[in-house]
């Protein structure tokens, strides 16, 4: 456990991602490039998601608005930049600037989660999910109409900055983060409020301020995956980030364990494979069945194991086993 | 003047089919507490069901009052059964699950049938064959209304008035509200609970059903997702008239329709479907139970 | 095929390994000395543990099939090109159309005896009629199956879309009917085979003004689609320069099913006629609730969007009287026009409406440059199409610009019950 702790372990994988980066990355198959791109991507935004749906218990089914947020804010940025100063994106200057744009998109994101969240967490269960949902729509509708970020076109042509690096990176950095809040007091009252919000409550945690808390973090860091998306796609429009993609998100959290962080990695790394390996079976049979067959495993999954694969596990539990003693 | 007439019979029009869809969603959830997803694609399934079975059995041929009848009594069927199979297979094992569960489940049975619609029926939209084309238009004092439009009007009207009769004034209506009322309770003084549940879901799916077969006449383009944003659309007119309320629901989804038709007229129209969520948020904000509903105390 | 099965078999194996009881990974599965707790905790993780490698299995055994669908470009003795076209979804007629043209062009090269003595293949991904699928689609077909040239897409958004990947990756880009202009500025290795969106719409405001004498006329745009968009301003631009006057601007979305409330607002203002530049799906649904249920008599006028069967299909008697601009009729009595007709009802069945004779056009285009061009590299395929002068087309003489856009005439075409009728010519 210590391990994980430590910064240092966590900042050697970190040096280990830039390594791969400039070594291996170039070379790569760029179709099977960007099966591990969209996955570093898909685990940002499942972990995410998880620490508001997993970890406090709020469903929310809104992600996909916040991702917009954040991909939208660092696109209209850089593209601005492309066309006016080009050689500002160049070289390091350039990825300072582009890291830089990811924070304020994040930063623009947990903004709307603050708007979104406010009122409201105040709800409970099905209404949230609903009304999650309705942000969510009303934020792509609003994208839709607003010409300067390029209406029902989208942006086109934005800059290629996402590499490996930053992807797997960030991926690290949401993973860090999220295993230490909850690994501390704040996290603690994450847990509480999921547990028995009428007992946190009666025992001092704020229950609204908490919820907001994870709420405005997980939509902070789905920002900065909408920027690292939108960076690697090099197009957005608003369809991209409609319903389907909020509960694509969803199901990898559920898929993997609501209440899991490898769970949500697993099930994002999984599911983003298995996309693009239905892909094929997409091409023989001449239709999409990769919907369907999402479906049918959520279905399927609710009514044999709710949990999810990982349930409540984290990955060095499955370690732990043989120190656990228990009377 | 004329023109705003106009709209609102546009807009009473458009809400009647809503508080068809409504009704199904605020008699599931008055029972069990569900929010069902799947209750847009029941009402896209009803359109299927009606535009296949009208080029099964050659509708089309004889547009008249009878063949929309037809069309919509077997496509009021098939939806009770669709209702009937999916509260068997995905929602009863779920019973006593925690809500989260049970939510998730009905989005992917949602989910699941939107993308196996399109599988099967292809997604590209089909043409609803006509069964039904009154000549003329009606015109009071300048305001014109289709035919149509006031035939479906008064339709959606006499179902309505059908499922108050039911709830109201029959021994399964009143145990439905039974039910509705409190589970465990009606089940100790001898009400079949389960039976009564999966009655709910079929009155429900039926109405919504009717609601497809409507929309397949009146806009005859349907496609396999076309019941997304009438659900949810629906689902909010419930809410904002007070979920679990049957008059609320029908209340609710005239205002939306109406409100639905002033934005898009006056205002934006392409900020129509925003308009409803808008709309959720703001009633869940200042009236959480909605105009109609009664407020529930949560026990500790 | 053999992969499918590969899969499948794989799933089911990993399936049963989830499900069928197993030993435990290690350590006893329930022993004497374990305590209850223990026991609890082994039968979780071994749960896990099943469901965890039963995936990866089937995740690792599904992948490592995908990886055999490649080289198939290594063979020497073939061209590729590439197709993205929206084969399902509510543009579907547009591509299953081009698609048919593109078919009966690669039906017809390959007999002469292909370009440069080989043959030509095409492999046609299905973007679902959205735009991020498009741009994966056309990402595929450049880095795995490595084709030469790309044909594609019909609707400007989703041009738009792969147009940037296509530059990026120097593999020219054919878009048989295209017609927003800023699909060829993306880059020097875009091309179309159309006219554009500002000649479309002049087309239509000259109709409108010097045949249907209106001089006050209401537009309906979809706000969701470039191509509406940017004709729909083409249009008010000419009109309004040459005396009318637009009296309304509404707008709706793709998708929508309800006009009624944009046509009554239109209808109030008393226009001689409406201008819906959109796409067939909804034009028809315009069309019928505006003659049937808000009473409007005055014509429609549209683009080549309108350019399907299914629009009359949906529309029903409420088009009759109505105008559209389109790239070509089937009534055009030249015989290279009809030949191409009877050449495409022998192989389909069917009539090729002018999506069909656009795809035909773009591939016989593509393919007459590679054969022009000095070898059969990106850079001098590029080249030759922007050298072609004066192909021809069925839908006219094509000479690209320095734009890399053709310069052609228009056809007006009048709906008259449920047939597409001729009615004029309109050059540039």
């Amino acid at each position: 456990m210590s391990v994980l702790k430590s910064m240092s372990s966590w900042l050697a994988v970190g040096a280990l991602v830039w390594i791969l980066d400039f070594a291996v990355m170039g070379q790569m198959n760029p179709y099977f490039f960007s099966v591990i791109m969209y996955a570093g991507i898909n685990v940002i935004l499942a972990v995410s998601l998880n620490l508001v749906n997993g970890f406090t218990g709020q469903f929310s089914m809104g992600h996909a608005g916040f991702m917009a947020v954040g991909a939208y804010v660092s696109a209209y940025i850089t593209t601005s930049l492309q066309a006016s100063n080009p050689e500002l994106l160049m070289g390091f200057q350039g990825q300072v600037i582009f890291v830089c744009t990811l924070f304020f998109a994040g930063l623009m994101a947990a903004a709307v989660g603050y708007i979104v969240g406010l009122p409201s967490l105040r709800l409970s269960g099905d209404y949230l999910a609903i009304v999650t949902l309705g942000f969510g729509e009303i934020i792509r509708v609003t994208l839709l109409n607003i010409e300067a970020v390029g209406g029902a076109r989208g942006i086109p042509g934005v800059p290629p900055l996402s590499s490996f690096g930053w992807v797997y990176s960030f991926m690290l950095f949401t993973i860090f983060i999220v295993w230490r809040i909850l690994h501390s007091a704040h996290g603690r009252a994450f847990l509480s409020v999921r547990e028995d919000e009428i007992a946190a409550q009666s025992m001092g945690v704020n229950t609204t301020a908490t919820k907001v808390k994870a709420f405005v973090l997980a939509s902070f860091l789905a920002g900065v995956g909408g920027g690292l998306f939108a960076h690697y796609l090099q197009f957005i429009n608003p369809t991209t980030f409609d319903l389907n993609r909020s509960f694509e998100i969803i199901i990898m959290v559920v898929m993997g364990g609501m209440g899991s962080i490898t769970g949500s990695v697993f099930a994002a790394a999984f599911l983003t494979v298995l996309r693009e390996a239905l892909r094929d079976l997409q091409t023989v049979t001449h239709v999409d069945l990769r919907m369907v067959i999402y479906s049918l495993f959520l279905i399927i999954l609710m009514l044999t194991r709710p949990s999810g694969v990982f349930g409540n596990m984290e990955l060095p539990d499955l370690f732990k086993r043989k120190k656990r003693q228990e009377v | 003047m004329i023109e705003f007439f106009q709209h609102i019979v546009n807009g009473l029009s458009l809400g009647s089919i809503y508080a068809l869809i409504a009704l199904g969603y605020t008699m599931v959830f008055g029972i069990l507490q569900l929010i069902n997803f799947a209750h847009g694609e029941v009402f896209m399934l009803g359109a299927f069901i009606g535009m296949y079975s009208t080029q099964w059995l050659k509708l089309y041929e004889n547009p008249s009052l009878s063949s929309l009848f037809i069309c919509l009594a077997i496509a009021m069927v098939g939806c009770a059964i669709v209702g009937f199979t999916i509260e068997r297979l995905a929602y009863k094992p779920l019973r006593g699950a925690p809500r989260i569960n049970v939510l998730i489940t009905a989005v992917g049975v949602s989910l699941f049938l939107q993308f196996s619609g399109q599988l099967i029926f292809g997604s590209d939209p089909k043409f609803f064959p006509t069964i039904y084309s009154p000549e003329g238009m009606w015109n009071i004092g300048g305001v014109t209304l289709s035919p149509l439009h006031g035939v479906v009007f008064g339709i959606s009207i006499v179902l309505m008035l059908i499922l108050q009769y039911i709830i109201f004034n029959t021994r399964l209506g009143r145990a439905m509200r039974a039910v509705s009322y409190n589970h465990d309770l009606a089940s100790l003084m001898g009400i079949p609970t389960d039976r009564v549940i999966s009655y709910t879901f079929m009155l429900g799916s039926a109405l919504a059903g009717a609601a497809g077969v409507m929309v397949g006449v009146i806009y005859p383009k349907i496609d396999p997702i076309m019941g997304v944003m009438p659900g949810l659309k629906a689902f909010v007119a419930a809410v904002f008239g007070g979920i679990g309320n049957i008059t609320g629901a029908v209340v609710g989804a005239l205002t939306l329709g109406l409100s639905e038709e002033f934005l898009v007229a006056y205002w934006a129209p392409t900020f129509r479907d925003a308009l409803a969520f808008a709309l959720l948020i703001l009633v869940l904000l200042f009236k959480p139970t909605g105009l109609f509903g009664s407020a529930r105390r949560e026990k500790v | 095929m053999f992969n499918i099965v590969k899969v499948t078999g794989n799933a089911c194996l990993a399936l049963l390994y989830v499900l069928k009881p197993s030993p435990p990974f290690w350590g006893e599965k329930e022993g004497f000395c374990m305590k209850q707790s223990e026991k609890i905790n082994a039968r979780k993780t071994i749960k896990t543990l099943k469901w965890v490698s039963g995936l990866l299995l089937l995740a690792l055994l599904s992948t490592s099939c995908t990886k055999k669908d490649k080289g198939a470009s290594t063979e020497s003795d073939e061209i590729l090109v590439g197709e993205v076209l929206s084969m399902t979804g509510p543009e579907a007629t547009f591509g299953t159309s081009s698609n048919s043209g593109t078919l009966l062009a690669v039906d017809e090269i390959n007999a002469e005896g292909g370009i440069k003595g080989k043959k030509v293949r095409v492999i046609t991904l299905d973007n679902q009629g959205k735009p991020e699928e498009a741009a994966t689609a056309v990402t595929k077909l450049i880095t795995q199956n490595n084709v030469t040239a790309i044909l594609g897409e019909v609707a400007s958004s989703r041009s738009l879309a792969m147009a940037p990947i296509a530059q990026q990756y120097k593999i020219p880009m054919v878009s048989p009917s295209s017609t927003n202009p800023k699909v060829t500025e993306v880059g020097d290795y875009i091309f179309r085979v159309c006219f554009i969106d500002p000649f479309q719409g002049k087309v239509m405001a000259k109709f409108a003004l010097d045949t249907l004498h209106a001089k006050r006329v209401a537009v309906l745009r979809d706000v969701k689609n470039d191509y509406s968009v940017g004709l729909a301003n083409f249009f008010i631009e000419t009109f309004k320069a040459g005396g009318g006057e637009i009296i309304a601007d509404q707008s709706y979305s793709a998708g929508d099913i309800d006009f009624k409330a944009q046509l009554t607002s239109i209808k109030a203002k008393k226009p001689d006629a409406i201008f819906v530049p959109g796409y067939y799906t909804d034009v028809g649904l315009i069309a019928r609730q505006a003659v049937k249920d808000v009473g409007i008599k005055v014509p429609l006028l549209g683009g080549d969007g309108w350019d399907s069967p299914k629009l009359v299909e949906v529309g029903g008697q409420s088009l009759n009287g109505s105008y559209f601009s389109n790239h070509y009729s089937t009534e055009d009595k030249s015989p290279h026009v009809q030949s191409f007709i009877k050449r495409f009802k022998e192989k389909f069945n069917i009539v090729p409406d002018g999506l069909a004779a656009m795809g035909y056009d773009g591939a016989m285009v593509l393919f007459d440059a590679m054969k022009r061009a000095k070898t059969l590299e990106t850079k001098d395929i590029r080249d030759a199409l922007a050298a072609t002068k004066d192909f021809p087309g069925v839908t006219g003489k094509i000479t690209m610009d320095e734009n890399r856009n053709p310069v052609k005439p228009a056809v007006v075409i009048k709906v008259v019950g449920k047939d597409f009728k001729y009615q004029e010519t309109v050059n540039p």
